[in-house]
């Protein structure tokens, strides 16, 4: 019955600096009249340039998929077909490198990382969202303030962390913290949740419903679109995720590296510079295999990378 | 984005000032379900902050296992390694080139798909799929695409007839070649600046056209005031992620000890990582990491008081 600590949500989207992009999205789209010039020559041009940025963006995949299949030597000049394609390439990858290792780690600990911050940011932004408690406000604005910390300032004591709780050398500092949420998810997820009906909540309430139920069984279910894009953000964040593995897993044996740290592997010991010529056609395997899961991935759900990235500015 | 807004009524009856009374068993349970964020918060980001701030002004090195009182001897070190202001030279010059090039490129590519009615989509998406490549396998494949001799940049330019430059071996190309990189991969930028154009309404072209504005005054006078909102918010986290810029240079430039231009490749974030896990330096690094949470805060404080007086909020007529 008490409205103080409501949601001011015109005052926050002030403060975020994700609300700014979202801001501009806000309005329901209105039926698009007709673009376009009107001038066929304007059109024409338009066209030209809209295919020529796609050849240009699209070149280093296919030039990647070539170079995987290059000899040694010939992957340094710039031929668009290799010569006779080496599919071999892709088998000694297979048994010099531990591929299979790399991909499978950084599934398991992205999938973890994924899933682990989703229900943990939903969680903590239901709390925000819906119940009403002393210094609501102040605690939702601490939230906010945390996405403007570079990570350098916590990168080192969170590292200390980790060795006294004996985590050095395993996969648990690279998805640990997600148990605790992150401030992006769960001001998206609050968001979301703020838009619920609060009816669909006192109902259930009437009903006898706990609080664990009203959030389990009716925000949840009804959450799966931005929950969605938050599993994908971080799944892409947790497979880019280069410097913790430098951090945590650098020193150990290779089959345990992630994807990214392997590459790093692959890039130094096939490195023309380290051994004269090199077999730099090797670290183009390794990189087409590492990008591929993320083309999957963009297949199955790119209509929520471009609208989540449109709407909330987080560009994946 | 929805927004709730507290009902006119209920606001009408809320007596000014008045003690409030929590529900304490809805109190306590809001407390349970952010109980794992404030956990994080006082591990992870609070105490982190204060011990990164407690080691920033001790001598704290990981390798020798020693740790003592340092006063400000880190601070005053940042100032005596020249190597502190080569990282941040590079790093200052790396955003200015970087920040204004990628707003540029994405707002050009936004305005070519905005105005493309049907098969926008298609391009859209090729557009987006740079993004969507780890940046690892980015980094490895333009290091032999920047290849100064038999790179396709290179033979793309010389299309022109233009000579291209040793893009990752030439001190002076070192932080362009890590820009074209960034513009390769602008497309998170370009979807946020699409989604603005598409909310400008299309009557005021129209009023426009009928009152003789070109296409260039259009653009100037309607399209930047209307999409100031997103290019207000590009630019800054462009600018706070030109600060951190790390990946591409280590791979290229810092996995192994074959460097051959350490001066003009030793960004700010390389240095700091350095320091901390390669030396294990902990005092200097948490010192350097400050340093740069404040530069970020105060370039970010510039640019909102800066960017505030340009910035169109349609909410704001009243």
């Amino acid at each position: 019955m008490t409205t103080v600590g409501a949601p001011r949500p015109a005052a926050t989207a002030q403060a975020a600096p994700v609300a700014l992009a979202g801001a501009t999205v806000a309005r329901p789209a209105a039926p698009e009249p007709p673009r376009g010039p009107r001038r066929p020559a304007v059109r024409v041009l338009l066209w030209v340039l809209l295919i020529a940025f796609a050849a240009m963006f699209l070149y280093p995949f296919v030039w990647l998929l070539s170079a995987s299949l290059k000899g040694r030597g010939q992957v340094f000049d710039n031929a668009l077909w290799p010569d006779s394609p080496r599919w071999d390439n892709y088998v000694t990858v297979w048994s010099e490198l531990p591929l299979v290792h790399w991909m499978v780690n950084s599934v398991a600990i992205a999938l973890l990382a994924a899933v682990l911050v989703a229900v943990s940011s939903s969680l903590v932004a239901f709390g925000f969202a819906y119940f009403r408690f002393p210094l609501r406000g102040l605690l939702f604005g601490l939230v906010l303030a945390t996405m403007m910390l570079p990570g350098a300032v916590t990168m080192i004591p969170v590292y200390l962390v980790w060795k006294e709780l004996g985590a050095l050398g395993t996969w648990i500092p690279l998805f640990g913290a997600n148990l605790f949420g992150s401030a992006f998810y769960i001001f998206l997820q609050r968001q979301f949740f703020l838009g619920l009906p609060r009816e669909l909540f006192e109902a259930a309430r009437i009903d006898g419903a706990s609080y664990w139920s009203m959030f389990w069984r009716i925000a949840m279910p009804l959450s799966v679109p931005s929950f969605v894009i938050v599993l994908l953000f971080e799944f892409q964040a947790s497979w880019n995720n280069l410097q913790a593995a430098l951090i945590y897993l650098n020193a150990g044996s290779p089959e345990d590296f992630t994807a990214p740290l392997g590459i790093a592997y692959a890039m130094t010991k096939y490195s023309p510079t380290a051994g004269g010529q090199g077999d730099y056609q090797y670290v183009m395997v390794a990189s087409l295999l590492v990008t591929l899961p993320m083309l999957a991935l963009f297949a199955f759900g790119q209509r929520y990378f471009i609208e989540g990235v449109a709407t909330t500015g987080r560009k994946g | 984005m929805t927004q709730v807004v507290a009902p006119a009524a209920e606001r009408v009856q809320r007596p000014p000032l008045r003690k409030v009374r929590y529900n304490r068993r809805e109190a306590l349970a809001g407390y349970l379900f952010i109980s794992p964020w404030i956990v994080g918060f006082l591990v992870f980001t609070a105490g982190a902050m204060i011990a990164s701030l407690v080691i920033s002004f001790s001598s704290y090195n990981l390798a020798t296992n020693t740790a003592r009182p340092a006063g400000v001897d880190n601070y005053t070190g940042l100032l005596e390694d020249p190597r502190v202001a080569t990282a941040l030279g590079n790093t200052l010059f790396y955003a200015l080139l970087a920040v204004p090039l990628e707003i540029a490129f994405a707002l050009f590519l936004a305005s070519l798909l905005a105005n493309v009615g049907r098969g926008a989509g298609v391009f859209r998406t090729l557009f987006y799929l740079p993004r969507m490549t780890p940046v690892v396998a980015t980094a490895a494949v333009f290091f032999l695409l920047l290849n100064g001799n038999t790179g396709a940049v290179n033979d793309f330019l010389a299309v022109f007839g233009i000579e291209g430059p040793q893009w990752l071996v030439d001190p002076a190309w070192i932080k362009p070649s890590i820009v074209l990189m960034q513009l390769w991969a602008v497309s998170g930028t370009m979807v946020i600046f699409l989604a603005a154009l598409k909310n400008v309404p299309r009557e005021l072209y129209e009023v426009a056209s009928l009152d003789g504005a070109g296409r260039f005054r259009q653009f100037w006078s309607i399209t930047l005031p209307m999409i100031s909102g997103a290019m207000f918010f590009n630019v800054i986290v462009l600018t706070i992620a030109a600060f951190q810029v790390f990946d591409q240079a280590y791979l290229l430039f810092w996995r192994d000890q074959t460097n051959a231009s350490p001066e003009a490749s030793l960004f700010y974030a390389v240095y700091l990582f350095q320091k901390a896990f390669r030396q294990f330096d902990f005092g200097f690094a948490a010192a350097m990491a400050w340093l740069l949470f404040v530069i970020i805060l105060l370039v970010t404080l510039v640019q909102t008081t800066f960017g505030n007086r340009f910035v169109y909020y349609e909410g704001d007529r009243s």
